[in-house]
């Protein structure tokens, strides 16, 4: 009784039989985003052209000298012109190499698309503070984009923790807001801004514990739930605000900023140094976030059994995981995170506590997660993505630029949805998402 | 470790799903549980495995008392379980799904995945299945799935293991092993409960039998029953477990398939493929699964792309169109995994039956649906199909497996068609309901409809067939005609050696000069050898 049992699974390759080869569709919808990116700079090209007096000669202005260090690049001029004529060729030839890649079937690499995308960005800036009389400020520009992202982040990987185990977390908004009320008000009454950073995460993870509470215990639709708390928050902040931080604003709302630790030797790297390592705890705090939360989501039994409830919470049950419990702390864990997150506009950038303060970053940091698939390094970089948009609108609108200001303020969310739909494709949110698990 | 049940009640609302259960496996016995569809042997053992609190009755665990306030309980009493409808996070890894609950971890939590594939690897080698580790579950064929699903339960060590229907998408050979495996472990001391329709296993395997029907324990039987008194017992009138049918007759109308080719990344998975199903014949593919036959069969209907070839039905090309274009040409199907594709479990039965003809006439008019035609066609389908239910407007997760699997058979089964293609048609079906279907299936192709089967289930192969296909890695490597079945024609022998990649004329023979070796699994199943 030796019938063979035969080792196959799918797509085994077979021995060599006859018949000629079929290969499979290529998708092109890399090299076409490179191209659209280099058509659009061919055609602010030519505009530029046709359009402007005395093109030839202007010039534009960079500067990344911010704050001290041992040796700065002095400030530095390019001809306008040449220089997004020849950033438009590297972008061309970018596109076609990629189109090439694709054909081959080859995968554009990493670095192709960093050079697309500073080539594009230096081309684009190039081109707006050309015949300025101010600087574009490289590193500043930098160090504003990080700053506007860092509450994103934050939000995001709170949504990641949350969405992962199957719980919709639309309470980030007044997750982020009720941290930073409570980073304020703590770090004021004590005069001690550390001890804020230990009071917006009990905020934020007060809120989850709420969402968690209503979302497993009663079922109540999540993203109904989400939004009443978002109101609530505001409702309390905004009370506290108007009456009790507004009458004796030097006890409970004074401003209480994190002191900025320098790394050594790292602070020193030209243009990025001093934008990554010369910041305040929080921000490395944010560093270490989204580091451990993409190893342990991946790599750990934690993460495991997260995504497990998040994807099927009755095999979940079925090996002795319990469900509701993962859901509950998770969400706790995730609440938390979002609150140190919010401590960022107050103590983490020195202001006091502000009505609103939040300003629908909550919600940006629930796209970025979505954009970024619901993984801590993709939501990353949507957040910085979008920060540096938008910090990018900021200064092109201070320096004056040939933009009209609303389409500056439309740029973050039309580069983000571009490069999302460009490079990253299909999203699939977890499975078992925002529906409640009862046996 | 002996197990008992006391008077285990379980009611769905009206429904008294179990009825004061009794039920003892003794350490190192084969319980098999037999019962029609919807008898109540699942949830028998989601009860036992604590899935379900039953509402009266108790569990005892070598004479002690135990309550199990979650299936956390029960694994950790030392039962394992594989469920009829399978419990893998499809995005995980094969490796991933069987460590989950049981992670191999260093500090930190941190998984140790090369230990988790090690397992995998271990323990498909010692059974003879053979899984990678890291292909991901939702790539994988059922049958695969199945596999994946056994090796979960084998790691944990159970001592009382439930295997609800393992073997429902198993090929022969593939269950011989599972056999095999169930006979090491019980030798083990490992008390097993068996669940299957398939008489010839029960009889092959099971120390002793527990017949079900409506929820209520009818009586034991001995493994030296007949298979047909067996199924008398089950169902409660006798079964006729030969197909009837006449020669085939065959019109011009067709299904021609020719040079097909599907891929899976790059890898060809349906490679070169062709083949004619004329109408009023029915062509069964027959193959280990995971060689293509998913994507054969998907492809036709246009879930899957197809890379290159083409796929004509009564001479039109079905390439190109879109999947509802194909169902109104007259195409239906059956797929092999009725969980994810062949119902949307939150629905009702009745909107699950008209899941394809829900926005056409007399269902549904310009914007407005007619829930009353609706329910009236589902009790109609019901009541032909014999779907053992409550209420055509519960929700179909609450039926049982092989009723729900008559849901779907019911709704492809009953419209005009001009093709029918079905994947594992009687999977999880019962002996009354098989003999049904078959009958169906027959009727189908006497009314002039070119109909084509997938199955594992050589035996339904060999009842259906006019000709039958073996798939072997992607390719066709022989059809055969059933019309010249005999010493040379097809026969259980003929087809295991096919289906292990031997072409046609070769199998013929090998399996003329060595029937001994081979005639061991029909007489493993007729429990006269247990080696
Ligand atoms: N969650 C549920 N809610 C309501 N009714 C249910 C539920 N689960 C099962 N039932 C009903 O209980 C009865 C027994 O179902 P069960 O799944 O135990 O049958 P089974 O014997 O395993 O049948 P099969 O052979 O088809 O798998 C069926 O009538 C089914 O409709
Ligand atoms: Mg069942």
């Amino acid at each position: 009784m030796s019938t063979p049992v035969i080792p196959v699974t799918a797509g085994t390759p077979g021995d060599e039989l006859p018949g000629a080869a079929v290969l499979g569709k290529i998708s092109y919808r890399i090299p076409i985003t490179y191209a659209v990116l280099a058509l659009a700079a061919l055609l602010g090209l030519v505009g530029t052209m046709i359009g402007r007096e005395g093109v030839w000669s202007q010039e534009t202005e960079f500067q990344s000298r911010y704050g001290d260090q041992w040796f700065t690049i002095p400030n530095f001029s390019v001809p306008s012109m040449l220089t997004v004529i020849v950033l438009t060729v590297v972008l061309i030839a970018a596109a076609v190499y990629g189109y090439l890649l694709t054909r081959d079937r080859r995968t554009a690499p990493l670095w192709l698309h960093i050079v697309v995308g500073l080539a594009f960005v230096l081309a684009f800036l190039t081109w707006a503070g050309a015949g300025k009389t101010s600087v574009i400020p490289v590193t500043s520009l930098l160090a504003g984009a990080l700053a506007l992202s860092v509450p994103l982040i934050f939000g995001a990987m709170s949504g990641v923790i949350c969405e992962r185990s199957g719980i919709i977390n639309i309470a980030i908004e007044g997750q982020l807001l009720f941290g930073a009320f409570a980073a304020a008000v703590v770090a004021s009454l004590l005069t001690a801004p550390y001890l804020g950073l230990i009071a917006a995460p009990i905020a934020g993870g007060l809120v989850g514990a709420l969402l968690a509470w209503f979302a497993v215990s009663y079922q109540v639709n999540q993203i109904i739930i989400g939004v009443v708390l978002n109101t609530l928050v505001l409702g309390l902040t905004s009370f506290f605000f108007s009456t009790l931080l507004a009458d004796n604003a030097s006890t409970w709302n004074a401003r209480q900023p994190l002191g900025v630790i320098e790394i050594p030797l790292l602070s020193q790297i030209p243009i990025l140094g001093p934008v990554l390592f010369r910041q305040t705890i929080l921000v490395y705090l944010m560093y270490v976030t989204v580091i451990v939360l993409q190893i342990m989501l991946f790599r750990s039994r934690w993460g495991l059994r997260t995504r497990a409830v998040g994807e099927h919470p009755k095999a979940a049950d079925t090996v002795g995981i319990h469900v509701n419990k993962r859901r509950v702390w998770n969400t706790i864990l995730g609440g938390a995170v979002a609150g140190l997150g919010g401590a960022f506009f107050t103590v983490g950038s020195g202001l006091a506590f502000g009505r609103e303060m939040s300003a629908g970053n909550g919600f940006i940091a629930l796209a970025a997660m979505i954009l970024g698939k619901w993984n801590p390094t993709g939501a990353l970089v949507a957040a910085l993505l979008f920060g540096f948009s938008k910090n990018l609108g900021n200064v092109l609108g201070t320096i004056g630029s040939p933009m009209p200001s609303q389409l500056l303020a439309m740029l973050p969310y039309v580069i983000t949805i571009f490069a999302v739909a460009g490079l990253v494709g299909r999203v699939r949110a977890p499975a078992a998402e925002g529906i409640p698990y009862t046996k | 470790m002996k197990l008992e049940l006391r008077g285990i009640t379980k009611t769905f609302g009206p429904l008294v799903a179990n009825d004061h259960i009794d039920l003892v496996v003794e350490p190192g016995e084969i319980h098999a549980l037999l019962g029609e569809n919807g008898a109540g042997k699942s949830t028998l053992m989601n009860v036992l495995y604590g899935l379900y609190d039953p509402d009266g009755g108790q569990i005892l665990l070598e004479d002690r008392p135990v309550t199990f306030d979650g299936p956390g309980d029960a694994v950790r009493a030392g039962i394992g379980m594989v469920h009829q409808h399978f419990m893998l996070v499809p995005v995980f890894t094969v490796a991933e799904s069987v460590a989950l609950g049981y992670e191999p971890a260093g500090p930190g939590g941190i998984l140790d995945l090369q230990a988790a594939r090690r397992k995998v690897e271990e323990i498909s080698e010692r059974f003879g299945f053979h899984v990678d580790p890291d292909a991901l579950i939702e790539e994988l064929p059922v049958g695969v799935q199945q596999r994946v699903e056994i090796i979960k339960a084998l790691s944990r060590d159970a001592k009382v293991l439930i295997l609800d229907e393992p073997t429902a998408v198993l090929t022969p050979q593939e269950t011989d092993e599972l056999i095999k495996i169930m006979g090491e472990l019980q030798d083990a001391g490992t008390s097993i409960v068996f669940i299957t329709h398939k008489l010839r296993e029960v009889r092959a395997i099971a120390d002793r039998i527990t017949v079900i029907r409506r929820g209520k324990v009818v009586g034991e039987a001995s493994p030296e029953s007949t298979e047909t008194e067996l199924a008398s017992l089950m169902v409660g009138r006798s079964v006729s477990l030969a197909v009837d049918k006449t020669p085939a007759e065959v019109h011009d109308n067709s299904l021609v398939v020719s040079d097909l080719t599907v891929l899976n990344g790059s890898t060809p998975v349906v490679d070169h493929v062709s083949f004619t199903v004329q109408g009023g014949e029915i062509l069964a593919i027959a193959g280990v699964q995971g060689n293509g036959q998913t994507e054969l069969a998907e492809v036709i209907l246009g879930i899957d792309e197809a890379a290159a070839g083409s796929i004509t039905l009564d001479g039109k090309e079905l390439l190109g169109l879109t999947v509802r274009q194909r169902l109104r040409a007259g195409i239906g199907f059956v797929p092999e995994d009725r969980s994810t594709d062949g119902v949307v479990s939150s629905f009702s039965i009745a909107e699950n039956l008209v899941l394809d003809l829900y926005d056409t006439e007399p269902f549904a008019k310009g914007v407005s649906m007619y829930p009353a035609r609706v329910a009236e066609n589902a009790e109609v389908r019901t009541q032909e199909f014999d779907v053992r239910l409550t209420d055509i407007q519960d929700p179909i997760s609450t039926l049982s497996g092989g009723n729900a699997q008559k849901v779907v058979l019911a709704r492809e089964m009953s419209r005009p068609l001009r093709l029918l293609v079905a994947s594992q048609p009687t999977r999880g079906l019962d002996v009354g309901s098989i003999e049904f279907v078959h009958k169906r299936i027959v009727a189908e192709r006497d009314h002039g409809t070119p109909v084509l089967i997938v199955s594992t289930e050589l035996d339904e192969v060999l009842a259906l067939a006019d000709r039958v296909a073996v798939m072997y890695r992607g390719r066709i490597i022989g059809i055969v005609d059933a019309r010249e079945a005999g010493p040379a024609g097809i026969n259980r022998d003929v087809l295991g050696l096919m289906m292990a990649g031997v072409p046609l004329e070769d199998a013929v023979q090998q399996a003329a000069s060595h029937q001994s070796t081979l005639a061991g699994a029909d007489a493993l199943a007729d429990g006269k050898d247990l080696t």
